[in-house]
């Protein structure tokens, strides 16, 4: 388990101002799960992480892993690094050039508390090797192994000491795509088999989506929305979780007047939609109406009957293999859509844009515009 | 580097004083302070003193005046000028174009030429002026004699001991330092910018002339700068040609001024700090020039394969050039050193001579102790000083870019300052510093440790600093994270990490200091003599033959602590 409150970590700055890395935020992973941080660079995810790591000192919180309380401000209790019950992954994997591969997985056996026989050492080593498919290639030079190979070692020395928590920097973002498609499996079902309570650290939002029990979604040192992956994606609470997430339409508009169920009606740039509404959005205040691109239906004739159809006209068509990518532009606003293969739209034609009424958000306004 | 910081940083400095973290960096400005301002300190002090050691301090402005008002002023600059402008176009003249012919040029067999073009850096700079007085001497130089027979001359066509001869003595050892900074200049350029003007229509001349040389202006600036800067400092040929011949820089009047009776202390420390300014002047153009020629997008750090030209015919020419080169400039100095060191007395190589070579000069050193005593000090000091200043400067090597403590810039600075420091104002310095000091080091070998630390610090911050930022932070973290401590960290991960560049660092600041000429030849006296002083002082005394030997024997342990160095880099295994 990893319980941290009303953490803090400022850094200076060149002017002279400290900047708040992580502000205030409080999160638990609960045993055996995978909890992703998620956000783009400098967001502070990755700070957070080493803050729970030991590699920084937070300014002030708490923090607690396994039931001990490995930092609090409160009565300056501090746990260096190598005393907490942590395996750690970097995004440069650090595996040290010098060693070999049993070397370097057999390290933090040999430094580690309490001492262990050569036989004991060699025998945890293996395994955990053997864990990550890497059995037979001890004796080789860590730097001789492959970027993926890397990676398994790195995890392997994670794993060997059997820590209580299992800590992950970005761990995939060195490899090269179809490889990381595979380890994501991999790594998911690892932690799956070990049931070691593991924190992950990505600006990707398939890996998030993908692995994780619980996101959070973090922006400027806060988390800003937190819940199950299909929670996140279908249900943004704010406009930079909806443009983070996946690929978004956003229509700028203003709330006309609440209706019954979560619904409202919003007076918007391509004219009257009806949407989903959170209960913080107040009538006559700006909105901004989220959808993704693969909710969006053309239609080539006027449909009837239906809410939500603006006319436009086709302005471009991709073919991208899985689905068409078509953008379509109302006016001044474009707005993107996946189509399935099938549909045969060309350039410069009429269209009608269906925006489903269920698949339609209204976000309080972030300013900046709708992207 | 952040210089407007400080107040901040102090504020944030006090309360962490309890930390011992805090203190290492203290501990390492103190020893900064001590070894490398401090005598600094004390030169400018000891410049406006009327006396040396006196009771008080009187003020004064005579030693200035003996220094700069003289009836010599004029022609001390005059020829310090000529001599470091001189031996700085020369050498980067030599160094440039063996640098093209190697690293750009189809020339042929230039594979051969790239490891012995580096071989003179092994010549000791006073070994290097004796030898080519051997052989340049108006008198009795092999050259002169073989060139009056060959062509039936009255006079000998050549005299080392002039403005020309110093100049000359001092760039051929210089070349290999320029050689190397070019062929660096010339492999970091991006071939593509040579290929496009290939691609515009230009011949290889006109991309040579046009592309290649204009891009290189900026590092060829900077080159010839801290040759000139170099050269300025040394008193390897100032020494064994200059005076002599009675041609005098400003290092040589420096040595003058102390080496009279009564020495006048003043004067050479108001000549030193002359030389000090010029040349911190000089090296922090430097430092602003390679900034400059960071911005200039050819040199990225990238390894490119270079174009080579075409030199067609021409290429034998260049052939030509190289084994001239390398016979007369590399080979010719250690052959003339070897023979002399079998001769009894000196004389010109003939068959005459063959039957009278002989083994009396090393059985001589054999029983001679002040050569053993020499010896003994020399790789005593060697060894110590590349230790100590490994040591120190890894140290502040990892505070600077390691700890991230505030303030660390200042160790960064202060490690730099030394190497605007010729080596005989250093010598000065110390000699105003210790005479009046409390614990009688001077004239120890003591101060000469001190003096050689002083002044390889740049070079070990150089190989240490570079060491250390190739090690990617998270290899430490990661032993952090496997339940390391900070001693585990260090023996297990950093320390083996570290090792193959302090390793080479070390070998560096071993050879240098083996060599070292114009700092000992103040500190040396008595039980603390060196080698290259005691060279200096039997040449003086017209034992050549006698030198010639302890020459060969100096080139031969040289040789033997670079081969014991490959061994155990090997052992300590540096792979990739």
């Amino acid at each position: 388990m990893i319980e941290i409150k009303t953490l803090v970590k400022t850094f200076a700055d060149r002017s002279s101002d400290r900047v708040r890395a992580v502000d205030h935020v409080s999160f638990k992973v609960e045993d055996g799960r995978f909890y992703t941080l998620l956000g783009p660079s400098g967001c502070g995810k990755t700070t957070t992480l080493r803050c729970i790591a030991g590699l920084e000192r937070p300014d002030s919180g708490e923090i607690e892993v396994a039931g001990s309380k490995v930092y609090s401000s409160a009565n300056g209790a501090f746990v260096p690094a190598y005393r907490r019950p942590i395996g750690m992954v970097f995004q440069s994997y650090a595996i040290w050039p010098h060693l070999t591969v049993f070397e370097n997985v057999a390290f933090p056996l040999r430094v580690g508390k309490p001492r262990l026989g050569g036989d004991e050492i060699t025998r945890k080593a293996r395994g955990a090797l053997e864990q990550v498919e890497l059995g037979g290639l001890e004796q080789r030079m860590a730097t001789q192994l492959s970027g993926g190979q890397q990676q398994r070692l790195a995890l392997a020395r994670a794993l060997v000491r059997a820590p209580q928590v299992l800590l992950l920097d970005e761990p995939l973002s060195n490899l090269d795509a179809k490889l990381r498609e595979r380890m994501r499996v991999e790594l998911r079902e690892l932690q799956r088999r070990l049931r070691i309570t593991t924190l992950y650290v990505t600006h990707d939002q398939i890996e998030a989506l993908s692995m994780s029990n619980t996101i959070a979604v973090m922006s400027a040192g806060v988390i800003v929305q937190e819940g199950a992956p299909r929670e996140i994606y279908m249900h943004p609470r704010t406009q930079f979780v909806a443009q983070f997430i996946g690929s978004t339409n956003q229509v700028g508009g203003r709330l006309r007047a609440l209706e019954s169920e979560g619904r409202a009606s919003v007076d918007s740039e391509v004219g009257e939609l009806l949407c989903g509404v959170t209960s913080e959005v107040a009538a006559g205040s700006q909105v901004a109406v989220v959808i993704r691109p693969e909710d969006l239906i053309l239609h080539p004739r006027k449909p009837s009957g239906l809410p939500n159809v603006v006319e436009g006209k086709v302005a471009t068509v991709m073919f991208l293999g899985e689905y068409l990518d078509c953008t379509v532009e109302i006016g001044k606003k474009v707005l993107q859509t996946h189509q399935p293969r099938s549909l045969g739209v060309r350039r410069g034609e009429a269209v009608w844009v269906e925006l489903p009424v269920s698949q339609c958000l209204a976000l309080p306004s972030e300013g900046g515009g709708a992207g | 580097m952040s210089t407007i910081a400080l107040p901040r940083s102090i504020r944030r400095t006090f309360p962490l004083l309890r930390e011992p973290a805090l203190l290492i960096p203290l501990v390492g400005v103190g020893v900064l302070i001590y070894l490398a301002v401090l005598p600094l300190f004390m030169l400018f002090y000891g410049s406006f003193q009327a006396e040396v050691a006196p009771r008080q301090f009187v003020h004064t402005l005579q030693n200035y005046q003996a220094a700069y008002a003289s009836e010599y002023t004029y022609s001390t600059f005059k020829n310090s000028v000529i001599f470091a402008s001189g031996s700085a176009g020369l050498t980067f003249l030599f160094g440039t174009i063996l640098a093209w012919l190697v690293e750009r040029t189809n020339t042929p067999l230039r594979i051969i030429f790239l490891p012995l073009a580096v071989v003179p850096l092994i010549l000791p700079g006073v070994l290097e002026s004796i030898a080519w007085i051997f052989l340049l001497s108006p008198k009795f130089g092999y050259l002169n004699v073989a060139l009056m027979a060959l062509f039936g001359l009255e006079s000998a066509p050549f005299n080392i001991f002039s403005l020309p001869g110093m100049i000359w003595a001092h760039s051929v050892g210089q070349v290999p330092l320029a050689f190397l900074m070019m062929v660096a200049a010339f492999k970091s350029m991006d071939p593509s910018l040579e290929e496009s003007a290939l691609m515009s229509g230009a011949g290889t001349w006109q991309t040579l002339r046009r592309v290649t040389l204009p891009l290189l202006m900026p590092t060829c600036g900077s080159v010839l700068l801290i040759l000139f800067v170099r050269t300025l400092e040394s008193f390897e040929s100032p020494a064994l040609i200059g005076i002599p011949a009675r041609i005098y820089v400003y290092t040589s009047e420096i040595y003058l001024a102390f080496n009279e009776y009564p020495p006048d202390y003043g004067r050479g420390a108001a000549l030193a700090v002359g030389l000090l300014l010029l040349s911190a002047a000089g090296v922090w153009l430097y430092t602003r020039s390679t900034r400059e020629v960071k911005k200039f997008q050819t040199v990225t750090g990238k390894a490119f394969r270079p174009r080579q030209f075409d030199l067609g015919p021409w290429r034998w020419a260049g052939f030509a050039f190289l084994t001239t080169y390398f016979l007369i400039v590399v080979l010719l100095p250690f052959l003339v050193m070897l023979w002399a060191s079998f001769l009894p007395f000196f004389a010109t190589p003939s068959w005459d001579a063959l039957p009278k070579l002989t083994f009396e000069n090393y059985q001589y050193l054999y029983t001679f102790r002040p050569f053993w005593r020499a010896m003994q000090n020399s790789i005593l000091l060697a060894v110590m000083t590349a230790t100590a200043a490994m040591v120190l400067t890894s140290l502040v090597a990892w505070i600077v870019y390691k700890s991230r403590l505030p303030g660390s810039w200042m160790l960064d600075f202060l490690a730099f300052v030394p190497i605007t420091v010729p080596g005989i104002v250093l010598g000065m310095a110390l000699i105003l510093l210790y005479v009046a000091f409390p614990i009688p080091i001077y004239g120890t070998i003591w101060v000469l440790l001190i003096a050689y630390v002083t002044r390889y610090i740049p070079y070990g911050m150089r190989a240490a600093s570079g060491s250390i930022m190739q090690i990617h932070g998270e290899l430490e973290e990661a032993a952090a994270a496997s339940g390391a401590s900070w001693w585990e960290t260090f023996k297990r991960v950093t320390l083996p990490l570290l090792r193959p560049g302090l390793a080479a660092g070390w070998i560096y600041i071993c050879i240098v200091s083996f060599r070292e000429f114009s700092t000992s030849v103040l500190l040396a006296t008595g039980d603390s003599q060196v080698l290259s002083i005691l060279l200096f002082g039997m040449f003086e005394q017209g034992q050549v033959t006698v030198v010639a030997a302890i020459g060969i024997l100096m080139i031969l342990t040289l040789l033997a602590i670079v081969a014991v160095f490959y061994k155990l880099s090997g052992r300590v295994g540096i792979q990739t």
